[in-house]
């Protein structure tokens, strides 16, 4: 590849010009449409039924965790559709070009779309899920009223939901980072990629992340400081404990990655020498870097879910979970262990064998705590009254894939074997294994255990039934192929191929993507479903599964206060125990409490960032002075408002609970 | 504690808090704010590895011996030490519940920040002046980006300060303010440990190569 020459710029828009609309490309022209009408339908429901100012007031400007957490988990869905069309996209493009035929996408865009898939599934899929998820349940689990800091808890969804917004832009003016979706240098340099595309990488992954560790701070100081009374760190629900390692692994690495996107666009910006080739810079630098955060990152993703298989074993195994201490002490090992192994990303850097050999035997080291997990799982089923619920099914679904994802991973592992397989369709299918199999179940485990939590009824079965039965064989259908192709040496990121005897394996990785669409399909439907047959499955007692931990203790959905009284605790699972002992729910003597306020201040900051972030990308510098000073002031103006907090009052706890009250006695709960 | 309950407990054991006692304003703001500060710590001990690794890539450049003044450097050192006394005196004065004498004194750290940041600048022009740019170097580029950080760090405390200088004037001392001066003296004193470590590791450490 040879350098590019840099896009003029000019004053009032930068490099900003009609050039940059995509007009000239079918498919995004297409694309862009659809988004437009669906968009306009959507702005047009919501004058219609005239929900601008309910949608302001309770849902953008909230402080409450619950609602943060639904629109966590609302982003991180919309963004999985773009994602998965993205894997759709490359499986036809794969599965078409071969014997001489360029397949239907050129190469600067299949580039794109590779990139965007990684980027988007990673930062703005799994990151808003699992945070979404910690930021409903562990409030609820640990018996508080709310986080830390509520206004930084909205100001953080909001951040998030900036940097995916300026990923979208990406789509439909100029275009994204080419690069794959850590964008090394020398390649994401100016010199190889002049154009904005890394850009907008950088600048929606330095908004979100601001987000990310905000959020991490919020959570961590929420579960040291607000666990109701009598709830030592070892009595937290374990899926608090993984989310408490998962929140300090992000205060500890996503500096990291913010420090690393800085130096790059001061490459980019200034013209500085971090990750050139010349005048003493050094790439690899940077891929030893974005590694240190990468790592854990993975281990940020899968331990909450780690928590989540523990819940939903012992609860639908009616069990307390086998191993509690092993439990916690095999999160806390994989905790550290994820910051000793990023070198394995590149054995091939030449590091030497010493070195290689380290990264690798600590790369093992890591499935022992991670086996001490599941035998703990298998463990607690073992002489256990097993319903096999959908949550209970995503979790022996979890349990076959990952451990398999696992084991290539240990191969890996290995030097020798790495310098084979690396940078092959192998690893691919190996990491696609491990998050699939772990990440998106667990969080599919976790939809279906805690939907009648957050909304009162339960998902329908069916549908969930078919959509786990598309996904579960979808799965192994559209990877297996890709371990094969990658055993004999297939790259990953190609967009041509050669060698016609590979098609048929492509062909049937494109026929399992086919048939996991098809299981998104149902999920969607199922959602539909349940939304229109809610009254059928209602669930009046607020513990539809047998709970145990604490979240089931309070009514579905739980009032704006969580619990009318904190509870106090005395056991490792809290619930189950007050149940067993027979305990009261009390029902007078209710008093005033104090909440935060809602506040725009989040939407606003985050609105500004937006523009910002955009200004940056396509070099409009007076835009960029005007929205960072614009920055500043609304953020020194909100820091003059001293009343953030008001009172429910107690007759209006007492009409909620008394409500509760007669809806428990009518359902002779 | 207990009464009025549905079914009473098998045994004396409660399982509800009745007499509400709610967390204080402001409870966990220290920790949080602790926790924050070493997230910012590791952005510096990022910028500080790149430092270690790219500080000897002069690219037939200058090095730190044809640039470094260590009689200014040491100036600019005292003026960031002084202003962390400065704003212990400060938070003196607002133990004693003086909002006067915590303004003038939260005053007088800003002024001996204003006067780090000055020679710092004034640094910056120098070797811009005399071809040592980032551009320059990976060195350079390091050795920037490290004091440029931190002198970034040192801007952002001076607006904060004179935000809440503003503030305890309106305010005066009420909780919700002690609690934002204790935080900017954290953040205030962090700096101060940060430029312990800049100045040690680049200018000391590189005068001796």
């Amino acid at each position: 590849m040879t350098p590019q020459p840099a896009p003029e710029t000019g004053p009032l828009l930068g490099k900003l010009s009609l050039d940059a609309l995509p007009l000239h490309e079918p498919i995004l022209v297409v694309t862009f449409i659809v988004v437009a009408l669906g968009g306009l339908a959507v702005l047009w429901a919501i004058t219609r039924y005239r929900l601008w100012g309910y949608l302001w007031k309770e849902w953008f400007t909230t402080v409450d965790h619950k609602r943060i957490g639904i629109m966590y988990m609302i982003l991180g869905l919309i963004m999985f559709l773009r994602g998965f069309s993205d894997a759709i996209m490359m499986r036809l493009q794969q599965a078409m070009a071969f014997g001489g035929s360029e397949g239907y996408l050129p190469a600067h865009h299949y580039d794109q779309v590779f990139t965007a898939h990684g980027v988007i599934m990673i930062f703005f899929v799994a990151m808003p899920f699992i945070t979404g998820l910690m930021n409903y349940i562990v409030p609820l689990q640990i018996g508080a009223r709310d986080v830390s800091f509520p206004f930084l808890n909205n100001f953080s969804f909001w951040m998030t939901t900036a940097g995916a917004a300026l990923c979208m832009i990406s789509l439909f003016v100029g275009e994204f980072a080419q690069t794959g979706w850590l964008a090394y240098p020398p390649l994401s340099g100016l010199a190889y990629s002049p154009n904005v595309g890394v850009d907008y990488y950088i600048w929606s992954l330095q908004i979100a992340g601001v987000g990310t560790t905000l959020s991490g701070i919020n959570m961590v100081v929420t579960m040291l400081k607000l666990r109701a009374p009598g709830m030592g760190l070892m009595k937290m629900p374990v899926f608090t404990w993984t989310s408490l390692c998962a929140n300090i692994l992000i205060v500890a690495t996503f500096p990291v990655l913010t420090a690393t996107l800085a130096l790059l666009s001061l490459d980019r910006y200034v013209g500085t020498n971090f990750f050139t080739n010349d005048f003493g810079g050094s790439p690899m630098m940077y891929v030893n870097l974005i590694w240190i955060w990468g790592h854990p990152e993975v281990y940020i993703l899968i331990l909450p879910l780690f928590g989540v298989f523990s819940e939903v074993t012992s609860t639908f195994s009616g069990k307390k979970l086998f191993g509690y201490t092993s439990m916690v002490y095999a999160t806390i090992c994989i905790t550290i262990l994820s910051y000793l192994v990023w070198l394995h990303h590149f054995f091939t850097m030449g590091s030497g064998a010493s070195v290689n050999s380290f990264f690798g035997i600590t790369t093992m080291v890591i499935s022992i705590p991670t086996g001490a997990k599941l035998f703990n799982w298998l463990f607690t089923m073992y002489r256990g009254r097993i319903r096999f619920e959908l949550p209970m099914m995503w979790t022996v679904a979890f349990m076959l894939t990952f451990v398999v994802g696992g084991m290539t991973g240990v191969l890996l592992a290995v030097p020798p074997a790495d310098f084979v397989l690396h940078n092959s369709l192998f690893l691919v299918a190996h990491f696609h294994n491990v998050i699939i199999g772990g990440v998106l179940f667990g969080l599919f485990a976790a939809i279906n255990y805690w939907w009648p939590k957050a909304f009162g009824f339960r998902l329908d079965p069916f549908w969930g039934k078919v959509s786990f039965w598309c996904w579960v064989p979808g799965f192994w259908l559209a990877f297996m192929p890709l371990y094969i192709l990658g055993l004999m040496g297939v790259t990953r990121r190609m967009r041509v191929f050669d060698d016609p005897s590979l098609q048929i394996w492509f062909v049937v990785a494109g026929f399992g993507a086919a048939v996991i669409a098809v299981g998104i399909a149902a999920m969607l439907i199922q959602f539909a479903v349940s939304i229109w047959r809610r009254d059928q499955l209602r669930d009046e007692t607020g513990d539809p599964w047998e709970g145990r931990t604490l979240e089931w203790a309070t009514s579905s959905p739980p009032p704006d206060y969580n619990f009318a009284f904190t509870p106090v605790i005395h056991d490792l699972d809290a619930w189950h125990d007050m149940k067993r002992r027979g305990h009261g729910r009390p029902v007078t003597g209710f008093r005033d409490i104090h909440m935060p306020s809602n506040t725009g201040a989040g939407v606003i900051l985050a609105g500004i960032s937006l523009v910002m972030g955009f200004a940056l990308v396509w070099h409009i510098w007076w835009l960029v002075g005007v929205s960072f000073a614009a920055l500043i002031g609304v953020a020194i103006a909100h820091t003059f408002n001293y009343k953030r907090d008001f009172d429910i009052p107690a007759a209006t706890v007492a009409a909620v609970e008394d409500a509760r009250t007669r809806r428990l006695a009518a359902t002779g709960a | 504690m207990s009464t009025s309950t549905l079914a009473k407990p098998d045994e004396e054991l409660s399982f509800y808090q009745l007499d509400e006692h709610p967390h204080p304003e402001g409870h966990s703001t220290m920790l949080g704010f602790w926790i924050y500060l070493m997230s910012d710590c590791l952005i510096f001990s990022i910028l500080f590895a790149c430092y270690a690794v790219l500080g000897g890539n002069y690219a037939a450049g200058p090095a730190p011996k044809d640039l470094f003044e260590l009689p200014l450097v040491a100036l600019n050192t005292a003026m960031l030490l002084i202003s962390s006394i400065t704003f212990g005196f400060a938070v003196l004065q607002m133990q004693q519940g003086k909002v006067r004498g915590t303004q003038i004194w939260l005053a007088v750290t800003a002024l001996f920040g204003a006067a780090f940041l000055a020679i710092e600048l004034y640094e910056f022009q120098h070797l811009i002046h005399i071809g040592a740019t980032p551009q320059r170097s990976a060195f350079l580029s390091a050795f920037f980006t490290l004091v440029g950080t931190h002198g970034l760090h040192v801007t952002f405390g001076i607006v904060w300060l004179l935000t809440l200088m503003v503030q305890l004037g309106r305010h005066g001392l009420i909780p919700a303010n002690k609690r934002r001066v204790m935080c900017l003296s954290m953040f205030w004193h962090f700096l101060d440990v940060v430029w312990i470590g800049v100045f040690t590791i680049v200018y000391l450490m590189g005068m001796l190569q």
